[in-house]
């Protein structure tokens, strides 16, 4: 988190300092950004961003329609519903949930519904675990959705109301997941500064304003919205003479969105004196680094905590935090890699019979460069594990006398777990 | 066939632009239904079961529209005087 040069238009003073966790955080997100509609089910760890938010619900402190359904499947069903009747809509979940979620997520994609989800991140069963690690976010990779992870509370706070901007973009109209660690995040308190109400609503531009649309049967621009008065038909039978172009319509939406994403990280800058690097990723130390970490969420603040320290001593290695996931910015990576002789990419999740998924895409990235750094894939917090700034330590001072040798195997690596 | 829109044109998230009685839907039939008129009483329960609304009131009987029935046989199956009867398309 940068510091302001320049006054923010909502200064420190007049913000709103609040001792909340990040599943509170994101609750109060929800309710400043006027959601017309929350349909969810609860799941450990998310159970709090909903359960907090019924309270607003039931006190008469939102107009939002409270959905409870009986299933994960129905709660992103009732959300395309109604996002496609021209609500702003929030739900949240995690783990097993968004498993459950998985159909009604490429749908909500496809259709171009600006719906916003919090996953509080969880390991997916068997075995049975409730802690936190990325499977659940890699499982909704090809589903056509924004992925935005937090680092901490105040960013999950910041980066929910952010979320309805970019989704409901014209350019964008396309789902957005925000991901919070699990536990780590949702369950920790952290002091956090909120916006006036009146300021999330001037941000965001009152109740969410539905896009037109030219359809053959009526002679004006429509809204894209469900309304009996003027029908329209969503998710119609669309075979092998429209389907194709349809998908390429949705696949060509994702490029506009790291645009969309800077653009909203700057103005939320503007008005806060926040800012997550360009929005997109963050680095620290890594201009002259030799060997650069590459994480997405909460564990790049450990890292970067072991970044510091080993900067004092000397050694020349810093962080990349990773703050988009979908689209993946592959030409952005390969810019701020290209310099350092190892990366070694951190993450919570693994593809059984392959990498992890965050390294793949990193791999793919580093292709373009005719000199590429070195590439190393670790593994680590599988089920909520720790990660201590140790680990972090000496894996770093590890790395660097691997790269004396010149032998540096083999590329994929656990960090934490007994043998 | 007329030409077909490009993904940059066409509308987004895959909403209908055209209406669906653009498609007629009658040529996906095996079976016709044909209503014996002697037999039918008008008691309208076949154009009530008609899920594709292809059976209609003319003001007098009720008539196939053959444009959309897509020969299910509901009509037939429903008929309490059995006055529908199911005939292979030509």
């Amino acid at each position: 988190m940068a510091q302001a040069l320049v006054k923010p238009k909502i200064p420190v003073e007049k913000q709103v300092l609040m001792t909340v966790n990040g599943n509170e955080a994101v609750a109060y997100a929800v309710k400043q950004s006027l959601v017309d509609v929350v349909a969810a089910y609860p799941i450990t760890p998310q159970t709090i961003i909903v359960e907090k938010f019924s309270e607003f619900v039931a006190n008469g402190e939102v107009d939002t329609v409270f959905v409870p359904v009986e299933s994960e499947h129905s709660a992103m069903s009732a959300c395309v519903g109604a996002a496609a009747a021209g609500a702003r809509v929030f739900t949240a979940t995690s783990s097993q949930g968004l498993a459950l979620m998985v159909e009604i997520l490429y749908i909500a994609s496809a259709l171009r519904l600006p719906i916003v989800m919090a996953v509080a991140n969880r390991a997916l069963s068997a075995p049975i675990n409730i802690h936190n690690d990325h499977s659940d976010a890699y499982l909704m990779r090809d589903a056509g959705w924004i992925q935005l992870f937090a680092e901490n509370v105040q960013e999950a706070y910041d980066t929910t109301i952010q979320a309805f901007k970019i989704a409901e973009d014209e350019r964008v109209l396309l789902p957005v997941a925000v991901n919070l660690d699990g536990f780590f995040l949702s369950h920790t308190l952290e002091n956090i500064y909120m916006l006036p109400d009146e300021s999330v609503r001037e941000f965001l531009g009152g109740y969410r304003r539905v896009s037109k649309v030219k359809v053959d049967y009526f002679d004006e621009e429509v809204p894209l919205a469900l309304n009996p008065a003027r029908p329209l038909s969503f998710g119609n039978l669309d075979l092998y003479d429209y389907y194709f172009e349809h998908k390429v319509q949705q696949v060509e939406a994702m490029k506009s969105v790291p645009e969309v994403v800077r653009e909203v990280n700057e103005e939320w800058f503007k008005l806060t004196g926040r800012r997550y690097g360009d929005g997109i990723m963050d680095g620290y130390g890594i201009e002259d680094a030799d060997i650069i970490l590459l994480a997405m969420g909460s564990g790049a603040g450990t890292m970067r905590s072991v970044v510091r320290k080993l900067r004092r001593e000397g050694l020349r290695v810093g962080l990349l935090k990773l703050r988009m996931f979908r689209p993946f910015p592959f030409k952005d990576i390969a810019d701020k890699l290209k310099n350092a002789k190892l990366v070694a990419v951190m993450e919570k999740g693994i593809s059984p019979g392959s990498y992890g998924p965050l390294f793949l895409e990193v791999n793919t990235a580093l292709y373009e460069l005719k000199e590429r750094p070195l590439l190393v894939n670790y593994i680590y917090g599988l089920g909520g594990r720790d990660l201590v700034p140790d680990m972090v330590e000496n894996m770093v001072k590890g790395l660097f006398k691997e790269l004396e040798t010149g032998l540096v195997q083999p590329r994929l690596r656990y960090l934490g777990v007994r043998e | 066939m007329a030409q077909q829109a490009g993904w940059r044109s066409l509308p987004k998230g895959g909403v209908a632009f055209r209406l669906s009685t653009d498609y007629k839907t009658g040529d996906w039939r095996a079976l016709k239904p044909v209503i014996d008129y002697n037999k039918c009483t008008k008691c309208m329960l076949c154009w009530l079961f008609c899920p594709d609304m292809a059976i209609v009131w003319d003001g007098e009987n009720v008539v196939v529209n053959y444009d959309y029935c897509k020969g299910c046989g509901i009509c037939a199956n429903e008929c309490p005087v059995k006055a529908i009867s199911m005939v292979p398309e030509a």
